[in-house]
C-alpha cells in the first residue's frame, strides 16, 4: 500500500526534484555573478578602505537593505512585471528563478561583505604598500583570503534558496517544496508530505556537507 | 634620501582631535639604517606609515629622492611604492598563498613577465635563506621564516628604501638577532636605506647608524647611536639606554661596602686602555670591580664599570681625579662610609 503510493509518486517527485535543482542552480549562479561583485563593492568602498566612496557605499547599502526587507512572497508577486520582461512569462520554474535571484543577490552580497571584513586589515595594507593595483588586491588578496568564508556563504545561500523555492508554487514554479505544500499540506497526504520532507532533508544535508568539505579544502590558514 | 618636512598627522574623531605626529622634520641619508625609538603611542608607527603614505599627513611633505610623495596622484604613488619596501610586526602575508605566490605578488604589481618573476623569486628566496620553503603556506612557517618572506616580498622590486614597522617585536631574541643580521646584510650589500621603528633599545644598538627618540608625536632627541648611548640628554633616552646598561648591585654588597663606590664610563679608545690598572699602580688605593660590561656599539666599545675604591681619603680622591681625566664619565654613587 505505502510502497505503491511511493512508486506512484516517483514521476511527480522526479519532476519536482529537477525543478528545484533548476531554480536553485539558476538563481545561485546569478546571485554569485552579481552578488559577489556587489559584496566586494560594499566592502572596498567602506570608510578607510582603498576605494572609499561614501555615495556608492550608501546607495548600494540602501538598495541591498531594501530588497532584503521585503518578504519573499511579496517580492515574488511584486516582481511579476520584471519577470515577464526577462523571461516572457510569469509562470513556471524559469519565471520563479527571477524572483529567487533578486532575493538571493543582496543576501549573498552581505555574506561576501562580512567574510571580507574578517580579513586582517594589515594584509590589505601590506598589499597597498607593495604597490598593488586595486584590482590585484581584490583578486589576489580579498578573494583569496576570503575563499573559505565565501564558500560557506555559497552553501548558506544555496540552502536558503532551497527553502525559498518552496514558495515558487505561487507562480507555478513547481519544485519539491511546492509538491509538499500542494499534495501534502492542502490534501492532507502524509505520504507525500513526509517523502518530500525526507528528500529536502537529504538535499540540504548534502549541500551542507559538500560546502564544508570544499571550504576546508580551500582553507590554508 | 628621505626628507620629512614639517609633517603633522592629526586624527579627528567625533568630538576630539588626537595628534599622532607633531611637526616632525627629519632627513634620512641614503644608505643609512635609521631608527626611531619610543614607547607605544609615541607616534613612531604613524610617522613610519607616513613615509609611504599608508597614512596621509595632515600637513607637511614627504620627499623621497627629491619627489614629494604627497603631490603624486594615485597611479604615480603606486609606482613610487614599488620602490619603497615595507615589513610589519605581524608579517601580513596572504595566508591562502604559498611563499612563492606571496613574493610573486609584489612582482606582479610591477607588471613583470612570468619568467622574470620565477627567476627573481628564486633569487629573493636565496637572499633570505628560504629556498626550501618555496611552496609552503605561511601557516606552516615559524615567525622568523614568515618575516623572511615579508622581507623577500619587500625587496622584490629592488626598493631604495625599506620601512620596518616593529619588524622584530613579535619574535624571540635569537630569531630577532638573525632577522637583524639579515637586515644589516641587506643594507650593506644592496645599499638599501632602512628606516625602522622599535621600542627595544637592543635593536637600535645592534644595527642602527642614527636614531631618533620620539615622545608625544615629537622627536625629542636625535643623533648617532653612539652619541646617544654615551651622552643622552633627555630622560626618556636615558631610560631606554638604562634598559641595556643598567646594573643592579645586590643589596648586601651595598651594605657591606666600606670604600667609595663609583661608576666609570669608558668610550672608544679609552675602553681599550689599561686605565684602571694604571690607576691602581699609581695610587695607594685598592679597587674592587663589582660590575662591568663593555658593549660594542657600531663597533666602538663602550665600557661601564662599577668599582669600589678603598684607601686613604686623599689617595682615593687623587685616583678619582685621575680617572675622570682619562675617561669619559665618572659618577660617585656612594662615598666612603
Amino acid at each position: 500500500m505505502l510502497l505503491n503510493a511511493l512508486i506512484d509518486l516517483i514521476p511527480e517527485l522526479n519532476k519536482a526534484f529537477l525543478e528545484t535543482i533548476y531554480m536553485v542552480a539558476i538563481s545561485l549562479c546569478i546571485a554569485i555573478l552579481i552578488g559577489l561583485p556587489l559584496g566586494i563593492l560594499l566592502f572596498v568602498t567602506d570608510r578607510g578602505l582603498f576605494l572609499e566612496n561614501n555615495i556608492v557605499k550608501s546607495v548600494l547599502g540602501f538598495a541591498v537593505n531594501l530588497i532584503r526587507s521585503i518578504p519573499f512572497v511579496i517580492l515574488l508577486v511584486g516582481l511579476l512585471p520584471l519577470t515577464r520582461l526577462i523571461t516572457g512569462t510569469t509562470i513556471g520554474p524559469t519565471a520563479a528563478s527571477v524572483s529567487l535571484s533578486v532575493a538571493a543577490i543582496p543576501f549573498f552580497a552581505r555574506i561576501v561583505e562580512t567574510s571580507l571584513r574578517e580579513i586582517e586589515k594589515g594584509v590589505i595594507e601590506a598589499a597597498i604598500a607593495v604597490g598593488a593595483t586595486p584590482w590585484m588586491i581584490i583578486k589576489d588578496v580579498l578573494l583569496s583570503e576570503a575563499r573559505p568564508g565565501i564558500v560557506h556563504g555559497i552553501t548558506i545561500t544555496t540552502i536558503s534558496l532551497v527553502g525559498y523555492s518552496a514558495m515558487a508554487g505561487i507562480v507555478g514554479g513547481g519544485g519539491i517544496g511546492d509538491l509538499a505544500i500542494r499534495f501534502g499540506y492542502y490534501r492532507y497526504d502524509n505520504t507525500v508530505m513526509i517523502t518530500t520532507i525526507v528528500v529536502l532533508i537529504c538535499l540540504v544535508q548534502i549541500i551542507q556537507f559538500s560546502g564544508e568539505r570544499i571550504a576546508r579544502l580551500v582553507d590554508k590558514r | 634620501m628621505i626628507e620629512i618636512k614639517d609633517v603633522t598627522k592629526i586624527y579627528t574623531s567625533k568630538n576630539r582631535q588626537v595628534i599622532g605626529v607633531d611637526h616632525v622634520s627629519l632627513t634620512i641619508q641614503a644608505g643609512e639604517i635609521f631608527g626611531v625609538i619610543g614607547y607605544s603611542g609615541a607616534g613612531k608607527s604613524t610617522l613610519l606609515r607616513c613615509l609611504n603614505l599608508l597614512e596621509r599627513p595632515t600637513s607637511g611633505q614627504i620627499m623621497i629622492d627629491g619627489v614629494d610623495l604627497t603631490s603624486l596622484n594615485s597611479e604615480q604613488l603606486r609606482q613610487a611604492r614599488l620602490k619603497i619596501g615595507m615589513i610589519f610586526q605581524h608579517f601580513y602575508l596572504v595566508s591562502s598563498k604559498t611563499v612563492f605566490e606571496n613574493i610573486a605578488f609584489a612582482l606582479k604589481a610591477a607588471n613583470k613577465p612570468k619568467e622574470e618573476i620565477e627567476k627573481r623569486v628564486n633569487e629573493l628566496l636565496d637572499i633570505v635563506g628560504l629556498s626550501d620553503k618555496r611552496d609552503a603556506y605561511p601557516a606552516q612557517l615559524s615567525g622568523g621564516q614568515k618575516q623572511r618572506v615579508g622581507i623577500a616580498r619587500a625587496l622584490a622590486n629592488d626598493p631604495n628604501v625599506l620601512l620596518c614597522d616593529e619588524a622584530t617585536s613579535a619574535l624571540d631574541p635569537s630569531t630577532t638577532k638573525s632577522i637583524l643580521t639579515l637586515l644589516k646584510k641587506i643594507n650593506r650589500e644592496l645599499g638599501i636605506t632602512i628606516v625602522l621603528i622599535t621600542h627595544e633599545m637592543e635593536v637600535v644598538k645592534d644595527i642602527c647608524d642614527r636614531v631618533a627618540v620620539m615622545q608625544n608625536g615629537k622627536i625629542i632627541e636625535l643623533g648617532t647611536v653612539y652619541e646617544l648611548f654615551t651622552n643622552p640628554k633627555e630622560e626618556l633616552t636615558k631610560s631606554f639606554i638604562n634598559s641595556i646598561l643598567q646594573f643592579e648591585i645586590p643589596e648586601h654588597l651595598l651594605q657591606k661596602r666600606t670604600g667609595t663606590m663609583v661608576k666609570i664610563l669608558f668610550k672608544g679608545e679609552s675602553a681599550e686602555e689599561a686605565i684602571v690598572s694604571d690607576m691602581l699602580q699609581t695610587f695607594k688605593v685598592k679597587g674592587n670591580i663589582l660590575h662591568g660590561k663593555i658593549e660594542y656599539i657600531q663597533n666602538i666599545p663602550l665600557g661601564v664599570f662599577i668599582m669600589e675604591l678603598t684607601g686613604e681619603r686623599k689617595e682615593v680622591e687623587r685616583a678619582l681625579d685621575y680617572i675622570s681625566e682619562r675617561t669619559n664619565g665618572l659618577e660617585v654613587i656612594a662615598h666612603a662610609a
